[in-house]
């Protein structure tokens, strides 16, 4: 008997079927995949059923109905979010990913879907207070945004702040704050970031302006935004939906979110998440 | 502090229901991995006391490596690197990508390979067990290879092996709960979820301690019960 | 292969090595004078029932969740946020040293167990006739003979541990395995790096093995030849 390349092959291929059943070993991709955290609220969070709720899912139903693609949402830890999307293991990523030069590098972005910022926020309690609240500093300025960030180091000197690991935040902290003297601690997911803020461990959490106003609203009159909100630069300007580098599918993605902006319907979703409008006129 | 128990519950906001799917996973991953584990330390057992010289470095590499290697981080080598040995093999055959490989998949292959390596050194301990004497004496009869495996090695073996099996086992369920970092959806992730969003960490925490308790101790009484099944030709013997 | 990037990985992760060992040291130290007293109770009835749901929580649930269960679920009570504890329990290092302590104890206790049962009777009443006392026969005659017979199964104790200092790193430790997970986030090169963590546990461990191989024969005299 001789042995083909075509049933050689297909021998292999039944071979490591069974070593994956169906649907854990994808070969060819049908509909497009979205990985989320399921656990950043209100961007994305997981309901008791087990359904990715949130702002970014129903964003992504949205663009598929005006779009018209298939989509499913693939839950994935914040830790190797990235490098499953360069690995190819989803197509897409909506998970409040801020576009920054150094992740541009590595993957695409579609248009953003919030406007960037990111602040501080400190316990009432503890009487922590940091300076310049309410303005906005832009990075992209090196020498104007120096003294804003020389004050905010001062404030924050000894103490230690709460971030979710490998966020431009973090990203932030470690380049402007740490070598001023203040502690970086840096967590797997935001909830736990917060828990320690809360919990009397961390004196200040940093996070995107949208991430904060869910927890704010959550605990009003306990925490509030201190200090200046940092955009630009590093802290990059929004977040988007990601995409592996030279995917075709940014161009259909724009085309949806310039049409959700300018109907008003982005502006609706955010409404309904966010309280307030965080999105960008596209 | 007051637990809001309903949120263990059944009911909408409960998370009763999908802790109790969770749970099943682990199950699932536990004896998926352990199964693996049981084939890889028979081979490697076997290969180390009937095997050729290169065959025993071979086996004995793989026993002394992940013995030696934290669990966490053969979790995170085969998730993030099975990928890119799966898309070598799959293009190398002609598929088209893009390949994957889920964190179950990768949760298995990795608690399976550290468990073979444990399981191999209790196998192997246990055929030095069986009295040389009573394999002399099935040749003697004129068993062939197989059937003194079946018939003289393999029941006294298993019986030594029993307990340390379990013991085994018991490792294999509190390992999956490493898997939770790759996303998988077991026990561990799942407290973790309900936690985060309920930031009732402590409740959830305990849940989670109690669902593992739960499935260990039951496991424990199956082995039990098992541990006195293979000692019943012994009593016997001996009376 | 990228030599100079591995080489450069390789030697950030070693600044990791400090907290690593730091850890899994005091948690051996700790876990074993626990796992003392855990057997020490198992004299009286109420003790003995003590210690053995200790050992069983312990042993049944993973080692993630106790630390997770310190880590976030203690800080939730009010109580403990406001206790004398709280200044130790609000660093993430007490609290994944507690752990894996509290964890390292339930093993330990178990493998002293053992070697405590295999100590001939005969040699505890051979002391207690020659007028030992109670604790010079234990100091004596039962803990080193225990410790001899436990040390195999006590070594690969040691190596556990080490390996488990590796889960510290999800409460924001930055150990071997914590600055190893910072780095692929930095640089999304997660095999490379993580080999390279792997590369330090597992000449850690051999270390181990080798020390215990060549304690183990030192505290078997009759392989030098000395008459008991």
């Amino acid at each position: 008997m001789t042995v083909t390349r075509r049933t050689f092959v297909s021998t292999l291929a039944a071979g490591t079927g069974l070593l994956a059943a169906p649907g854990l070993l994808r070969a060819q991709a049908r509909t497009i995949r979205f990985a989320t955290e399921g656990a950043f609220p209100p961007f994305n969070q997981t309901a008791p059923s087990g359904a990715i709720t949130g702002f970014e899912p129903e964003l992504v139903q949205a663009l598929s109905e005006r779009q018209g693609f298939e989509f499913e949402l693939i839950a994935q830890a914040w830790d190797g979010m990235i490098q499953g999307l360069i690995d190819g293991k989803y197509d897409a990523v909506v998970d409040a990913i801020s576009v920054t030069p150094a992740r541009q590098e590595v993957i695409d972005f579609s248009l953003p879907y919030t406007t960037g910022g990111s602040a501080f926020v400190t316990v009432n309690e503890t009487g922590l207070t940091l300076p310049e609240t309410g303005i906005k500093v832009d990075l992209a300025d090196e020498a104007g945004a120096k003294p804003a960030i020389d004050a905010v180091a001062a404030a924050l000197k000894g103490k230690t702040v709460a971030v979710q690991v490998s966020t431009i935040q973090s990203g932030f902290l470690d380049t402007y704050l740490a070598p001023q003297g203040v502690t970086v601690r840096a967590y797997q997911t935001g909830p736990e970031a917060y828990q320690d803020l809360l919990n009397g461990r961390a004196d200040a959490v940093m996070a995107s302006v949208t991430n904060l106003s869910a927890f704010l609203k959550k605990n009003e009159g306990k925490v509030a935004i201190s200090g200046p909100t940092f955009g630009g630069g590093l802290m990059g300007n929004g977040a988007a939906i990601a995409i592996a580098k030279g995917s075709d599918l940014a161009a259909m993605f724009n085309e949806g979110l310039k049409a959700m902006s300018d109907d008003g319907s982005l502006s609706d979703l955010s409404a309904k998440w966010f309280g307030i409008d965080v999105t960008p006129k596209l | 502090m007051d637990f809001d128990w309903a949120l263990l519950g059944f009911g909408p906001e409960g998370w009763g229901m999908v802790l109790i799917r969770a749970g099943g996973m682990t199950l699932v991953v536990s004896i998926c991995a352990f199964m693996l584990g049981l084939v890889l330390g028979t081979l490697c057992a076997w290969a180390r006391i009937a095997g050729s010289r290169w065959v025993q470095r071979l086996a004995i590499g793989y026993t002394v490596v992940l013995r030696g290697v934290p669990d966490l981080l053969v979790i995170y080598l085969f998730y993030f690197g099975g990928r890119q040995v799966v898309a070598a093999v799959g293009t190398a055959l002609g598929f088209e990508g893009p390949f994957d490989i889920s964190g179950f998949v990768a949760g298995v292959l990795a608690i399976g390979l550290i468990s073979g390596a444990a399981q191999s050194e209790v196998l192997r301990g246990a055929y030095y067990a069986v009295p040389t004497g009573t394999i002399e004496a099935g040749r003697v009869v004129g068993m062939g290879r197989l059937t003194l495996f079946r018939r003289v090695i393999a029941p006294q073996a298993l019986t030594t092996a029993i307990p340390a099996m379990g013991n085994q086992w018991q490792s294999v369920i509190k390992e999956t709960a490493l898997i939770s970092v790759t996303g998988l959806v077991e026990t561990m992730r799942q407290v973790s979820i309900a936690a985060g969003s309920t930031q009732e960490h402590f409740m959830f925490y305990l849940a989670g301690a109690v669902i593992f308790l739960i499935i260990t101790s039951l496991s424990d009484i199956v082995f039990r019960i098992a541990e006195r099944r293979s000692l019943r030709g012994h009593q016997q013997g001996h009376a | 292969m990228d030599t100079e990037f591995l080489s450069g990985i390789f030697l950030k992760l070693l600044t990791g090595l400090p907290l690593t060992l730091n850890l899994t040291a005091l948690s051996l130290l700790g876990g074993g004078m626990l796992a003392l007293l855990l057997n020490l109770m198992r004299a009286s009835r109420l003790g003995n029932t003590i210690a053995a749901t200790y050992v069983f929580v312990f042993r049944g649930t993973p080692l993630l969740i106790q630390i997770f269960m310190i880590y976030y679920g203690l800080a939730s009570f009010d109580a403990v946020r406001s206790s004398f504890l709280w200044p130790f329990l609000r660093e993430p290092y007490w609290c994944g040293l507690l752990a894996l302590a509290l964890n390292d104890a339930a093993y330990t206790s178990e493998i002293l167990r053992g070697g405590l049962r295999a100590v001939p009777q005969g040699a505890v009443e051979a002391g207690r006739v020659s007028g030992m006392s109670r604790i010079m026969v234990m100091r004596r005659i039962v803990l080193p003979l225990a410790m001899r017979q436990a040390l195999p199964a006590y070594s690969n104790e040691i190596i556990s541990m080490l390996k488990a200092t590796a889960l510290v790193s999800t409460i924001t430790l930055l150990d071997v395995t914590g600055l190893a997970r910072a780095e692929v986030s930095a640089t999304y090169r997660a095999v490379e790096i993580f080999l390279c963590a792997a590369v330090i546990y597992l000449a850690l461990s051999l270390l181990v093995t080798r020390g215990a191989g060549w304690l183990e024969r030192r505290l078997s005299p009759y392989k030098f030849g000395v008459s008991a």
